[in-house]
């Protein structure tokens, strides 16, 4: 941003200092808890998130590249609020919070509230974000996370995450976050409704699909038509659902 | 004693390790920018931010009036020394500084010069132009329709926007022949524009010494003597008055082979300042003004005899070179060496014609890793035959065969005049087919395709001309195309080497020193290499074009052939016999009769400065100028094998073999390591890379960001394997070999992707074959045609 002359701020304050701020961790309830200097790094290469935050180990290794993720953070990504940005939507689709900090004292903010538009957040002057949350899963999670990028780092041309919750083979929780294809984030709440209450079918990830490809807002740019990225929407959708079908088939 | 052992002394065919890496990895290279000198300013360059407007006024006042600020230039400073406008390698005009209009988005308006890039930099934005716009031109349909907007209103007698019209061939033979074809295939390509994009951008240093009169300039350039030679002509200063130093470059590509107004403006400012002035481009700077390559329109044709013969070819270009026609090329061939296309196939009769339009774009045009030209002649080439096998419901390996030019009919002329003198066509494809397991792969296609799955295979096989000249044809603004190399031994045995190429990451410290090792057996790492500074150097025409070793590397062979027949003498009056009675081998003379009686080469060198025989001249040193007979004619056969995803038209590389016949090598590890770079370049052309421009003339592709440069993560890995030709004439048989896989590679990831769509009804998907391109043609079953639009909201 100030390389490129959009900002020029009077004052720059360097966070890496703060001690305590780069855990993740999971506690009893399965809620992830992740500070503000935890490195993408960090997060690709946890044994924590691959057993137990299905949708959040899947996205990891996507983020940008590999040069990024040893210096970018998760809660840093969440708040440069890029509607391009890949952990934004696997948060959304996890109903993902975050905590601020300011002189008032500590709030959370809901990641779906957190934004208000390209590279606007509805934080304070005053205050940072130290920690992002995924919350506790209602059942077993699940989920996935698929982005086309014309090349490794390059921005998303279209990225869905997907995360499911199921006890048994009913669907108690789903998300669906879309990456790139609107002005900011896109939580695609109707297509994950539907999926809710019931088993995962092939007409339910059919219909979900195509819901989460209405609610997707893709402008025609360099990087594909607008109805190309729609279709990509429901593409990917389709994919990650069908894939849990699959492995739950597999693990049965 | 016995000759020495080449590999050991890291002669001819040892992989040496790069001996310039050694700064290199440390981060001690030595680039313009590292070069600081005491008092010296820095210079910073106001753009235009409209493709095509009148100035109507600027103002300077409040830049002037910056603290920090020493110089401002405008088109009126340079005009009023006759230096607003000069000539290009291509024999037109460009703008230094606009003074009348801007003809394309990024053009140079203004100079700042100033005690640190940051003034400078902020400054330049302080600077109010006032333009009225004009209406833009973007591409050559729109440029050559009637009523068109006159872009180079400058120029007398220039009543359109076309640049040239060039004509080759036989046109009623080939019109004949087309009458007799039972098959005509004909196709529509689009080479997109790109960019090299040198990881170092442009810059220079300009040193002007009032007391000496001296100009020295430190600049990103593949060609320092003929940059001299232009400054010296269009600043008429003193040609002895003007030193030109290239230091490290971090990569040229072609791209720094013109000459750029930011140049020319800190030499005028270094001569008004009597300060050095600084110039570093920026990466935008560099991306939206500096020269680009391809961006040319293609109809072909190719007459076909139903057994596959290849009866006739025709081709009509037409080519968008921007605002000012600004190739570096050799001046007698205006679309470069396209006409080398189809020098691999056996064909009669062919007819090319082309047409250069100026458009609202950047200028150039320039060889990105190529030989002028030729990768988009190849390109053309190569899908053009895919698509008639195709038309003619024939295997494309077996069509490129019976088409090729057989191994005893060399030396043979092509339809369009070239001479090839070696090859062997069909074993480089017969090689590729058996890595790739072509019958295996065409077997496992079809039971894919009965599961919905999408497999194709494509194949690109070119020869192509590199190494310009020979000086007969080959010259830029006259300048005959030789060049260089100059080889002085010291007493001691060692040596220095300085030729009239300039490397730019090629490696020549290192395969230089292996030539002279290989001729005079004198270990590679006795020998330094120097390059890039006109007070130095011996003259030559530089580094591009796949030149230094057909060239440069031949005058070493030959400078190393002088130096031996010197020692000679003198190893003869060491050994106190006639120098008949002397025998050479590596690294020693010795007495035909009594092979254990030698002298070394090293023995010699300390005679030529202690000892030498009466009434020679002293010394060790020689020169020799070189003027090949010919280009040299590498081939290369690239196979690549793709599975497309129907549902996203993504398509991934399953695998990609490279057969190249580069004649000898001298350093094997380098010309692999340039098979491996060029064909990493030709995936990102296929791929990802293009420079495109909205109707206002807005380019799209000014950053990295929207230029893709692949990294290791997509880049296919590459197998590698190897025929040798040597080549007839060059005195140690190579030939250029650094720019075969960039030029013959994109072909065959296109061809791939066409393969794994053909029966859809599509043909055709212009570069760069996107996803989204891939998936339309799918959904449509119709071509994809064109420079990526940049397209409108679909409402």
């Amino acid at each position: 941003m100030i390389k490129l002359r959009f900002a020029s701020p009077e004052m720059l304050v360097d966070i890496n200092e703060i001690p305590d701020l780069g855990y993740h961790r999971i506690d009893a309830d399965g809620s992830v808890h992740v500070g503000a200097l935890c490195r993408h790094a960090d997060l690709e290469r946890s044994s924590l998130l691959a057993t137990r935050q299905p949708t959040m180990a899947a996205a990891a290794p996507l983020v940008a590249d590999p040069i990024v993720r040893n210096r970018g953070t998760l809660v840093g990504s969440l708040c440069h609020a890029d509607p391009q940005g890949d952990w934004a939507s696997v948060m959304v689709s996890l109903d993902g919070l975050v905590v601020a900090q300011g002189p008032r004292g500590r709030r959370t903010i809901a990641v779906k509230e957190l934004v208000h538009g390209p590279f606007q957040t509805t934080l304070a002057y005053d205050e940072v974000v130290v920690e992002a949350i995924a919350p506790a899963p209602k059942g077993a999670p699940a989920g996935g996370y698929l982005k086309l990028e014309r090349r490794v780092g390059d921005f998303a041309t279209v990225g869905v995450a997907v995360s499911v919750d199921r006890t048994g083979d009913e669907v108690t929780r789903a998300g669906i976050g879309l990456t790139g294809v609107g002005g900011s984030t896109i939580s695609a709440d109707d297509a994950a409704q539907l999926l809710v209450g019931g088993p995962l079918t092939s007409d339910a990830i059919g219909e979900a699909a195509a819901l989460a490809a209405q609610a997707a807002q893709p402008r025609t740019d360099h990087r594909g038509s607008a109805s190309y990225k729609r279709h990509l929407v429901s593409v990917f959708t389709s994919r990650i659902l069908t894939g849990l079908i699959r492995s739950q088939e597999e693990a049965a | 004693m016995t000759a020495v052992d080449e590999i050991k002394i890291g002669g001819m065919g040892a992989s040496r390790r790069r001996v310039e890496d050694n700064r290199f990895i440390r981060g001690k290279g030595n680039y313009v920018d590292d070069i600081v000198l005491p008092g010296m300013l820095h210079m910073e360059i106001l753009r235009s931010p409209l493709a095509h407007a009148r100035i109507k006024s600027i103002d300077a006042s409040k830049a002037w009036a910056m603290p920090g600020v020493r110089l401002v230039l405008t088109g009126e400073t340079m005009a009023a020394r006759n230096l607003a406008w000069m000539p290009t390698l291509s024999y037109d005009t460009q703008a230094v500084l606009a003074t009348d209009k801007v003809r394309f988005q990024g053009q140079e308006v203004a100079c700042v010069i100033a005690d640190d890039p940051y003034i400078a930099k902020d400054a330049c934005e302080a600077i109010v132009v006032d333009y009225e716009p004009l209406p833009v031109i973007v591409n050559p349909t729109q440029s050559l329709a009637e009523g068109a907007p006159l872009i180079r209103d400058d120029k007398e007698n220039q009543s359109n926007n076309v640049v040239y019209d060039w004509e080759v061939g036989d046109k009623d033979g080939t019109d004949r022949v087309f009458d007799q074809a039972d098959v005509i295939s004909k196709i529509d390509l689009h080479y997109p524009r790109s960019h090299p994009a040198p990881i170092e951008c442009c810059g220079s240093i300009a040193d002007f010494n009032r007391a000496t009169s001296k100009l020295t300039v430190y600049m990103t350039t593949q060609a320092p003597h003929i940059i001299r030679a232009a400054v010296a002509l269009v600043a008429e200063l003193p040609e002895q008055m003007i030193r030109i130093i290239s230091p490290d470059i971090g990569g040229g590509f072609g791209n720094k082979v013109p000459v750029y107004p930011g140049y020319v403006a800190s030499i005028l400012a270094s001569i008004l300042l009597e300060r050095p002035v600084k110039w570093i481009e920026d990466r935008t700077g560099n991306l939206i003004s500096t020269g680009f390559a391809r961006d040319i329109y293609l109809h072909g044709e190719l007459a076909l005899r139903k057994d596959g013969r290849i009866l006739g070819v025709r081709m009509k270009a037409t080519a968008d070179h921007g605002a000012f026609f600004s190739d570096a090329q050799p001046s007698k061939f205006k679309i470069g060496l396209m006409h080398s296309a189809f020098a691999c196939y056996d064909i009669p009769n062919a007819h090319l014609e082309a047409r250069g339009v100026y458009t609202n774009k950047a200028p150039g045009g320039v060889a990105y890793r190529c030989s002028f030209r030729v990768t988009e002649a190849m390109f053309f080439q190569e899908r053009m035959v895919q698509a008639a096998a195709d038309d003619l419901g024939m295997d494309q390996a077996e069509f490129r065969r019976i088409n090729f030019v057989r191994d005893d009919d060399f030396p043979h002329r092509t339809p369009w005049g070239f001479l090839t003198d070696s090859g062997q066509y069909g074993k480089c494809l017969d090689v590729g087919l058996e890595a790739i397991g072509y019958e295996e792969f065409l077997k496992e296609k079809e039971e894919a395709a009965k599961r919905g799955r999408l497999l194709g295979i494509g194949i690109s096989t070119m020869t192509e001309p590199l190494g310009a000249g020979n000086s007969r044809e080959y010259d830029i603004l006259g300048i005959k195309m030789f060049d260089s190399a100059e080889l002085k031994i010291h007493m001691t045995g060692k040596a220095l080497l300085r030729t009239g190429a300039k490397t730019q990451g090629q490696g020549h410290e290192t395969t230089w020193a292996q030539i002279v090792a290989h001729e005079l057996g004198l270990p590679a790492e006795d020998i330094l290499v120097e390059e890039g500074d006109t007070d130095t150097a011996p003259f030559g025409m530089g580094t591009y074009a796949s030149r230094s070793t057909p060239v440069a590397g031949a005058a070493v062979a030959m400078v190393s052939r002088k130096i031996r027949a010197k020692a000679r003498k003198i190893a003869a009056h060491l050994l106190e016999i006639s120098e008949e009675d002397v025998e050479w081998e590596l690294g020693r003379f010795y007495v035909r009769s009594q092979p254990d009686r030698g002298v070394t080469i090293q023995e010699c060198a300390m005679a030529a400065y202690s000892n030498m025989p009466d009434g020679m001249e002293p010394g060790l040193e020689n020169v020799a100028y070189y003027d090949p007979p010919n280009l040299t004619w590498p081939f290369a056969c690239y196979i690549v094998t793709v599975e497309v995803d129907p549902e996203t038209g993504v398509w991934d590389v399953l695998r990609l073999v490279a057969v190249d016949d580069c004649g000898v090598r001298i350093n094997p590890m380098i010309v692999e390591g340039q098979i491996m770079g060029g064909l990493t370049e030709a995936y990102a052309m296929a791929n990802m890379q293009f420079i495109t421009f909205d109707e206002h003339g807005n380019c799209i592709g000014s950053n990295f960001t929207d230029y893709l440069l692949p990294t290791a993560w997509e880049t296919p890995g590459i197998e590698l394997h190897e025929v040798e030709t040597p080549c007839p004439h060059h005195p140690i048989g190579a030939k250029g070999i650094g720019e075969c896989a960039a030029v013959g590679g994109p072909a065959a990831f296109v061809n791939a992707v066409m393969d794994a769509l053909k029966g859809t009804g599509v043909r055709n998907i212009d570069m760069p074959v996107f996803p989204d391109r891939v998936y339309e043609a799918l959904q449509t079953g119709q071509d994809v045609s064109g420079a990526p639009p940049v397209r409108t909201d679909e409402t």
